[in-house]
């Protein structure tokens, strides 16, 4: 313990020593991650402010920059918010990773209209009340230029609500529920929406499974499992299959078993469980403990090396809908997957992809807006199409939302993902 | 019938959990006036103690001795954790307003919960980890065509949290200990008149506590199989609930609280809407406390501890 003091105690020392202005540390925040986003990708360049102040490396030179991190000179700042820590760190820490190389890639490559660009990364605990709080942080006193983030719908749209009214675009790397985008003309995404994954699974299930009887079990607390179990219910009644139960639990919760025994009761073909990867893991666990042999289906939530762990060898043989497989054989995914995994020692998932994608898309947008206003920039950005993602070609419709196909895998031993098939809007 | 005994064996399975942790709740409220919102987390400390152990042990994890073991260095760990929270947090603040020591507290559940999501040197980090199997899964019993299945884990972990509640009535009622923690909680200034040394025996009732609180965490770990440092937060609301249902303070109350909570949860899941659990839950805390204002066994006061 008395190391993390003593870590704790220089950080503040170092902030306190650099921010003596009104505009208060970053509480921890930023720096819990660890994240060396500042330093890496643009070295001596300081941005000034909180955060990057608190990098050991350069305690000095804050007092340089004008004011809390706006355009100084020759570097164009833009924001990330994320969950670092919480329930759903290992969405967010993929996601920074994916921002973070796309980032670097263009600052080695000349950066934008020769600045270089530099990512100020805030945490919100996977809480959409401090994803709101880090919104008004990086609009109003960082002044950055774009925000990127996040991946739970929840959170996105407690950043939305800030970043529209204040005219900074903001692209969702994966928040797939439709209303995060409906907040305003400065919200964007780079993903499909849930309306569309809820009848990839539904199809997928009547046509390909061939399966008729579905229970749902969704998260109450989570605007993505609600839209899911909504779009999921309406098309696989649409086309002829009956959902026998619907049950729901809070995000949190460890023991699924009283939900479990009531779907049990109705013997469903299959279980649509449209969570996080952090709840399905144990679902599965205590599904098949409880003598459930139905398979279970979900989306683009389960998409996380945790998923294997926690879910052991019961999640063997569930299908999920996803954004991109890393089977794909296109050059563009596999020089990405391979920069990936020299960077970061893994192969990347799909968040990691979409938080790339989303940056390039921003950066190209920068670099096409005739200058970097606000309104510049969303109009850049709301022209984007066909452009080359690893998860999928993106070309931003007039709601905002991206159109592409979605893939259906399956989880096989050994923590392998196995491609079964695409199924196109 | 087959569902309402599966709803049966995992609202008790649910509740003696409940019971280990409000255990700890209520022998610290007895002996100080304190609500201790640390002691999730110190449970969560005994999780991760577990983990790490388990982890080291590899193969032999799942001996006798292995889970001995496990438990042992749980245990003991949590019970010196306990001691320094008292000595360092409360004690200092014992004769100042009680609810100095009430926001103390909330603050070193912040520091436990939060302070394990960083991933520096032995700190786990924030993502979920699954718990070892250090009981290797098998069925115990099985009726009719899997219709219920009962896990040899289940009968483990019902058998050492009944162990551990039998140890503590033992401790509580029949030791010199367990006297000196009674008189302290009837009245600690007199207790100190009459030569009982209060300052160690409310340390020594919250090792205790901090003990089985890591008990219980371990069972919960081996229930549930996903550990994470927020997990502190949700079992600690809940057993405090069922602390203040059975009438916080009285050790037995704890126990019956705590399965009452268990089965009505699961009952409510089981046979009605699930979102409803929670509201029913703490409704019914509301109905037992309108009608039994110190909870179902609070008025009781020669037994309390």
């Amino acid at each position: 313990m008395s190391r993390i003091s003593l870590t704790v105690l220089a950080a503040l020392s170092v902030v306190g020593g650099a921010c003596e202005r009104k505009n208060a540390p970053a509480q921890s925040a930023g720096q819990s991650g660890g994240t060396p986003q500042g330093v890496s990708s643009a070295p001596g360049q300081a941005p000034g402010g909180g955060v990057h102040a608190a990098t050991p490396g350069e305690p000095g030179t804050p007092a340089a920059s004008g004011g809390a991190g706006t355009v100084d000179g020759d570097t164009i700042l833009i924001g990330e918010v994320g969950s670092l820590t919480g329930a759903e760190a290992s969405f967010g820490i993929s996601t920074r990773n994916g921002i973070e190389l796309a980032v670097n890639q263009t600052n080695e490559s000349g950066g934008v209209k020769g600045k270089k660009i530099v990512v100020r990364v805030y945490d919100d605990q996977s809480k959409p009340e401090e994803a709101a709080n880090a919104a008004t942080r990086l609009i109003s006193q960082d002044h950055v230029k774009v925000i990127l983030g996040e991946v739970a719908s929840t959170n996105s749209l407690a950043m939305a609500q800030k970043a529209q009214p204040a005219g900074v675009p903001m692209i969702s790397p994966s928040s797939t529920n439709p209303k995060v985008t409906q907040v305003g003309n400065y919200i964007f995404r780079v993903c499909f929406i849930d309306p569309f994954q809820g009848f990839v699974m539904a199809k997928f299930t009547k046509e390909n499974l061939k399966l008729t009887r579905a229970a749902v079990l969704k998260d109450n607390k989570s605007d993505y499992s609600l839209g899911l179990t909504e779009y999921f219910t309406r098309k696989f009644t649409e086309m002829g299959g009956k959902i026998v139960t619907t049950e729901a639990y809070s995000k949190g919760d460890t023991d699924f078993r009283s939900q479990l025994t009531a779907i049990k009761g109705q013997k469903p073909d299959a279980i649509y469980v449209p969570g996080y990867y952090n709840d399905v893991g144990i679902v599965a666990r205590q599904a098949r403990e409880l003598g459930i042999k139905a398979p279970m289906l979900g989306g683009d939530g389960w998409r996380s090396e945790k998923l294997f762990e926690l879910g052991g060898r019961s999640i063997e043989g569930s299908y999920f809908s996803d954004h991109y497989s890393p089977d794909n054989p296109s050059p563009l995914v596999q020089k990405f997957i391979a920069e990936y995994k020299a960077v970061y020692g893994s192969v990347p998932d799909s968040l990691a992809g979409l938080g790339y994608d989303a940056a390039r898309v921003a950066i190209a947008a920068m670099k096409r807006a005739p200058d970097l206003s606000g309104s510049a920039i969303r109009d850049a950005i709301a022209q984007t199409k066909d452009f080359p993602g690893v998860a999928g070609t993106i070309t931003l419709d007039e709601n905002r939302n991206a159109v592409k196909p979605a893939v259906v895998l399956q989880v096989e031993p050994g923590a392998k993902l196995k491609y079964i098939t695409t199924i196109s809007p | 019938m087959a569902d309402f005994l599966q709803h049966l064996i995992n609202g008790v399975a649910a509740g003696t959990i409940y019971a280990l942790v409000a255990l700890g709740y209520t022998m610290v409220y007895g002996v100080l006036k304190l609500i201790n919102f640390a002691h999730g987390d110190v449970m969560m400390v005994g999780v991760y103690l577990g983990y790490a152990t388990a982890f080291h042990l590899g193969r032999a994890q799942s001996s006798f001795a292995g889970i001995l073991l496990i438990f042992l260095v749980a245990m003991g760990g949590c019970a010196l954790l306990g001691l320094t929270i008292e000595r360092f947090a409360y004690r200092p603040l014992r004769e100042k307003p009680r609810l100095t020591a009430l926001i103390t507290a909330i603050g070193i559940s912040f520091a436990l919960s939060y302070g394990f999501q960083l991933d520096y040197g032995p700190l786990p980090g924030a993502a979920p980890r699954a718990f070892p199997e250090i009981i290797k899964p098998d069925e115990w019993l099985i009726i009719g065509d899997r219709d219920v299945v009962i896990w040899n884990w289940q009968v483990i972990s019902l058998l050492i949290a009944i162990a551990l509640m039998v140890m503590l009535q033992y401790l509580v009622f029949k030791t010199r200990f367990g006297r000196a923690m009674r008189a302290v909680s009837f009245d600690h200034r007199v207790a100190a008149l009459m030569g009982i040394p209060t300052d160690r025996v409310i340390a020594g009732t919250f090792m205790l506590g901090s003990a089985l609180a890591a008990g219980a965490g371990l069972l919960y770990a081996i229930k549930d199989t996903s550990v994470q440092p927020l997990m502190g937060l949700y079992v600690g609301l809940k057993a405090f609930v069922a602390a203040v249902i059975g009438g916080i303070g009285h050790v037995p109350g704890a126990v019956v609280g705590a399965l009452l909570l268990g089965l009505v949860e699961e009952f409510v899941v089981g046979y009605t809407a699930s979102s409803w659990r929670d509201a029913v839950a703490f409704g019914f805390l509301i109905v037992v406390l309108l009608a039994r204002p110190t909870g179902l066994f609070g008025q009781v006061a020669a037994e309390k501890v």
